[in-house]
């Protein structure tokens, strides 16, 4: 029973949806004051997805709607299931098993593939060539991501996020040592959104909304949501492998430095968001591979040393 | 990979306006591209010769959303010159700063489309908040931000006071520094400078044999400008360069657009200074004696050119119009070549297109046959399906059936 309602209430999905509209406002709300605009009222983002969710849904003619329908519902349950497997504000998470940092990333690689599997199979033009964007981005940010977050937890000698928080909380200054990790993941979760300058599979002038481009109605609102949550997933295991403080007080003090942690990310997504122009595919991928990947090396090899070296 | 066509257009996010553009690509590489105007005909040419000629100054004026007064200037030049009107030198003044001010408001406007075409629409929210303050200078000028009205046969219709003119230079200083700011942006920021720079060139011998003008040529290194060479109002009597560049690219469009932003608040600046007072119009006669005439003007896309032919009577006989985005459009081809489909957006876009101001219809007939063809409802449904299926790769045929079984 008390895992039912952590599941499906606190901190499960309930908890993740509200903190997931939180999340978009404070992004939208940053993003517009940056650009000097008024920016959108706190109910904002649950406004739209209530006002999504009453209008009709579309299925293509030519689409598969078996797959079109399923996929959205994909994208949610996997970023939703993502999130049990990472310690939020205490040093244990929901649930915790030796190499559960692996299915961690892998359940937060299934929103991108229901992009991919969602555009592709509406069958429209625009959908399919963002579908094969979306792709193609997972391709060059995925493995630098995949090696940073691998790095702090080769220094703390497990694959299981709750027993690096664990080691992190114990050794409280060697997060300093992860910092290129920090911002490389940062990118990679630019990448992983689809936001600015990585919002190449949606870039709305050129394919119109890429692999959203038919989606429509309760669909697009479970899309979008999804990427809220995403969203909030996603910088809760940042926040957990490279800034983990505060994860010992637990309770209430606990809690407000996770909230902190996690709008200090999404106030640095929106500031990229700000700063930069679109990429275009082929220069994403090289950014990726040229500068990104090296770095994420460079990380392994530092952790690598310093293990030697702490061990000694 | 196969290839496939895709259709930007004639409604899309990237265009503000319909038109359709077809692009062949094959992965993210543009094999081919072509574009076909005609979705914004409004008749206008037709409808100038069913009205007078003060009428048709501001039916003229409602040509493009943008540069108005470029269009009614232009227009009211070829008419006071088949009439002999000596515009009086004020009145001349008014119509440069009311231009000049035009101009600002397009090319700000533009640096707008480009930033939001690449993605970067931060910049789009700086420039348009800018741009403000020069759509309300020219409310204050005129009573209206875009269609000013101001130009009359003969003349100007409204004065500038010294009061207003005071106001003008302040925006003026503000808008200098902003503008300062948005060249040391497009110079220094990384990500923009990576989606502008080596993309749509357009090589100075293509800009010369495709006919490009206004912003797009002087990219090319084509050192042309309607205000210096063939000088109207009060250009020939201010000083003021010609900003070209040979970056023959994007870049190099987006440098000239703000180099020119920045000669704009000099002529400004000179205009207001050495403005003469004197009357502001010269009554023009109702009756247009019988003669033809060509007008050029540089408006903020380019060189914009009408013709006006009179016959004596109160209407004019025909007027053309042929808008600076009609000679830019054919280089749009050129540009793409071997380009990528992220980049169409913003090479489009860098031509500053203004297609309604563009459509002017022809009715092509085939030779031999006598009738144009007539066809029912039936045969254009089936005249859809296989253009679609031909040139799309579409099947539309059995929602056609379908739709027609809904409806009968």
């Amino acid at each position: 029973m008390t895992a039912l309602f952590n599941m499906l209430i606190f901190p499960g999905f309930l908890f993740l949806a509200v903190f997931g509209l939180f999340g978009e406002y404070i992004d939208r709300k940053l993003y517009a004051r940056l650009q000097n605009r008024v920016g959108p009222p706190w109910f904002q983002p649950l406004a739209d997805l209530i006002k999504l969710a009453a209008k009709e849904d579309i299925v293509p003619e030519e689409a598969n709607p078996s797959m079109f329908k399923a996929m959205p519902i994909f994208a949610l349950t996997a970023t939703v299931t993502a999130s049990f497997y990472i310690p939020l504000w205490k040093t244990g998470a929901l649930f915790s098993f030796n190499g559960d940092l692996i299915v961690t990333l892998y359940l937060l690689t299934i929103p991108t593939l229901t992009y991919f599997l969602g555009g592709w199979y509406s069958t429209s033009l625009y959908s399919k060539i963002g579908a094969i964007r979306s792709l193609t981005q997972l391709f060059a940010y995925e493995v630098p991501l995949l090696m940073v977050i691998l790095a702090p937890a080769l220094l703390a000698n497990t694959w299981s996020l709750s027993e690096m928080a664990l080691f992190y909380s114990i050794h409280p200054w060697y997060w300093l040592f992860n910092i290129i990790g920090f911002i490389i993941s940062i990118i990679a979760l630019l990448g992983k959104l689809e936001k600015v300058p990585f919002d190449i599979p949606e870039a709305e002038t050129e394919i119109v909304a890429g692999t959203f481009t038919e989606y429509s109605g309760r669909l697009l609102a479970l899309f979008r949501f999804s990427i809220d949550i995403e969203a909030i997933v996603g910088s809760a295991l940042i926040a957990a492998v490279y800034l983990p403080f505060g994860l010992g007080l637990g309770g209430a003090a606990g809690f407000a430095i996770f909230v902190l942690k996690i709008v200090f990310i999404i106030s640095i997504l929106a500031l990229s968001r700000t700063l930069f122009a679109r990429l275009r595919i082929d220069q994403m991928v090289e950014f990726c591979w040229k500068y990104v990947s090296p770095f994420a090396f460079l990380q392994i090899l530092i952790n690598l040393i310093l293990k030697g070296v702490l061990a000694r | 990979m196969r290839k496939v066509v895709i259709p930007i257009g004639p409604q899309h996010p990237a265009l503000k306006e319909p038109e359709s553009f077809s692009v062949t690509l094959s992965g993210e590489r543009i094999m081919a591209f072509s574009a076909r105007l005609g979705y914004n005909h409004r008749g206008i040419e037709k409808a100038c010769e069913e009205r007078t000629y003060v009428q048709d100054v501001y039916l003229i004026e409602r040509i493009c959303g943008i540069c108005s007064h470029a269009h009614s200037t232009c227009f009211v030049q070829a008419v006071e010159e088949i009439a002999g009107l000596a515009v009086p030198e004020r009145a001349q003044y008014i119509r440069t700063i009311i231009a000049e001010l035009e101009r600002i408001h397009s090319h700000l406007l533009w640096l707008g489309i480009a930033g939001h075409e690449v993605g970067f629409d931060t910049l789009l929210m700086y420039t348009w908040r800018d741009r403000e303050v020069v759509m309300d200078v020219l409310a204050a000028l005129t009573g209206n931000r875009v269609n000013y009205g101001i130009n009359t046969i003969g003349g100007v219709r409204r004065n500038i006071s010294p009061d207003q003119a005071k106001d003008i230079l302040k925006a003026v200083d503000t808008l200098e520094e902003r503008t300062k700011y948005y060249m040391k942006v497009a110079t220094e920021e990384r990500t923009l400078i990576e989606r502008l720079a080596g993309v749509g060139t357009l090589s100075h011998e293509d800009a010369v044999n495709l006919g490009a003008v206004g912003p797009t040529a002087r990219a090319s290194g084509i050192d042309r400008d309607t205000r210096r060479d063939d000088p109207y109002a009060a250009y020939g009597k201010l000083s003021f360069k010609v900003i070209t560049d040979n970056h023959n690219d994007v870049y190099g469009r987006t440098l000239v657009r703000c180099g020119e932003l920045m000669e704009s608040y000099n002529i400004i600046r000179q205009a207001i200074r050495e403005m003469p007072d004197g009357p502001l119009a010269v009554k023009a006669p109702r009756r247009i004696p019988a003669g033809e005439a060509f007008s050029r003007y540089e408006a903020p896309r380019g060189e914009d050119v009408h013709y006006v032919k009179a016959n004596g009577t109160e209407k004019p006989e025909r007027v053309k119009v042929r808008a600076p985005t009609l000679a830019n459009l054919q280089t749009v081809e050129k540009m793409l070549e071997d380009g990528q489909l992220a980049d169409l957006p913003i090479v489009i876009a860098a031509i500053d297109p203004c297609f309604s101001c563009t459509d002017r219809s022809i009715v092509v007939r085939e030779a031999r046959k006598r009738s144009r063809n007539i066809l029912k409802w039936e045969d254009l449904r089936s005249y859809s399906v296989e253009w679609y299926r031909n040139n799309r790769g579409l099947d539309f045929s059995k929602l056609n059936r379908k739709m027609a079984g809904r409806l009968l």
